[in-house]
């Protein structure tokens, strides 16, 4: 990472690159939009409790898209949700990132075949940077995902694109 | 509380223009077979009715007959002040399906005559707002629960199948 690591021995000035500086600023303070939609909600909402404590990653909740950071889909995707869903991430302020929660997002999970009404994967919509497996997903495994795209943020260049 | 049996037989000396039939031969309740142009003069005999009372319509289902060519609707009546139940049944050709509402029975009756409507097409003759409740407003595939139902190929330029 290099961030902290020209340290001047007064403690008062820290030397980084610029684009290690933003990266960090990012994935410290990741504001998540204020959105789920099913049983995946429930564990995301266990997350974001005392117990497991997104907040120590610097997850905050936030009522509005505009506010936010990057959004997880937690839950099953309907055709009637989807175009919200997309509508939603538009508002969304660059830079945003997307976790797929679950595999209702990832890829239509039970509802593959028969779900007249589900949308097989939430990357047939928008972007996804992280897939979180399981049916729903345990909040370790979210905290996983949600340490997958910090690592992903770590690593990203202003000059070459990522995605 | 009365039986299925003396149910039916008050309807009969109500309603002694109508075809009414009583099956008893259910692994559950006995089920009354009306014509679904009067099942709403039925229902408000059944609501109002002192010695019936059925005043909850606690559910509302459409089923799919397709070998038979009918699309069918299952009326659970139930009395909260007597405390008997009673289960109807209308049949409708599944080429020109039309059903009376019961909202101005049941209040309850809307949203799972919308529901009928969305997922099999049933219509509901004299509903207030009878729109699709559950898909899209804009769906035009057709009645997903039919039988022969087949799902498009894309719906707003979703790729709909895995």
């Amino acid at each position: 990472m290099g961030f902290l690591d020209k340290e001047f021995t007064d403690g008062n000035i820290v030397i980084a690159k610029a684009e290690d500086l933003f990266n960090w600023a990012r994935l410290s303070s990741l504001w998540q939009v204020s959105f789920g939609l099913a049983c995946c909600a429930i564990e995301m909402m266990a997350t974001s409790a005392s117990h497991y404590d997104f907040d120590r990653f610097g997850v905050i909740p936030r009522p509005s898209p505009r506010h936010a950071d990057f959004i997880i889909i937690s839950g099953t995707v309907t055709l009637k949700m989807a175009t919200r869903i997309k509508r939603l991430y538009e508002q969304m302020p660059d830079p945003k990132y997307i976790i797929s929660m679950g595999s209702c997002a990832n890829c239509g999970g039970p509802y593959w075949e028969h779900g007249y009404h589900v949308l097989k994967g939430i990357d047939r919509v928008i972007p996804v940077d992280v897939y979180v497996p399981g049916c729903p997903p345990r909040p370790e495994a979210l905290l996983e995902g949600l340490l997958k795209l910090q690592e992903k943020i770590r690593h990203e260049s202003m000059i070459k694109k990522t995605a | 509380m009365k039986k299925a049996e003396e149910i039916f037989q008050l309807l009969k000396d109500n309603f002694p223009a109508s075809n009414l039939e009583l099956k008893t031969d259910q692994p559950t309740e006995a089920i009354i077979i009306a014509s679904p142009l009067e099942i709403d003069k039925i229902c408000f005999f059944l609501h109002d009715a002192p010695e019936l009372l059925f005043d909850d319509l606690m559910n509302l289902s459409g089923v799919d007959e397709p070998k038979a060519g009918l699309l069918a609707v299952y009326y659970h009546l139930g009395s909260t002040k007597i405390k008997h139940k009673i289960t109807l049944k209308v049949s409708t050709d599944r080429n020109k399906p039309e059903v009376s509402t019961l909202t101005e029975v049941w209040k309850s009756a809307d949203w799972h005559e919308r529901e009928a409507y969305d997922l099999l097409g049933i219509i509901f003759l004299n509903h207030p707002d009878l729109r699709r409740i559950l898909m899209p407003y804009d769906w035009d595939a057709g009645y997903p629960l039919r039988k022969d139902y087949e799902n498009p190929e894309f719906y707003q330029g979703m790729k709909v199948p895995y």
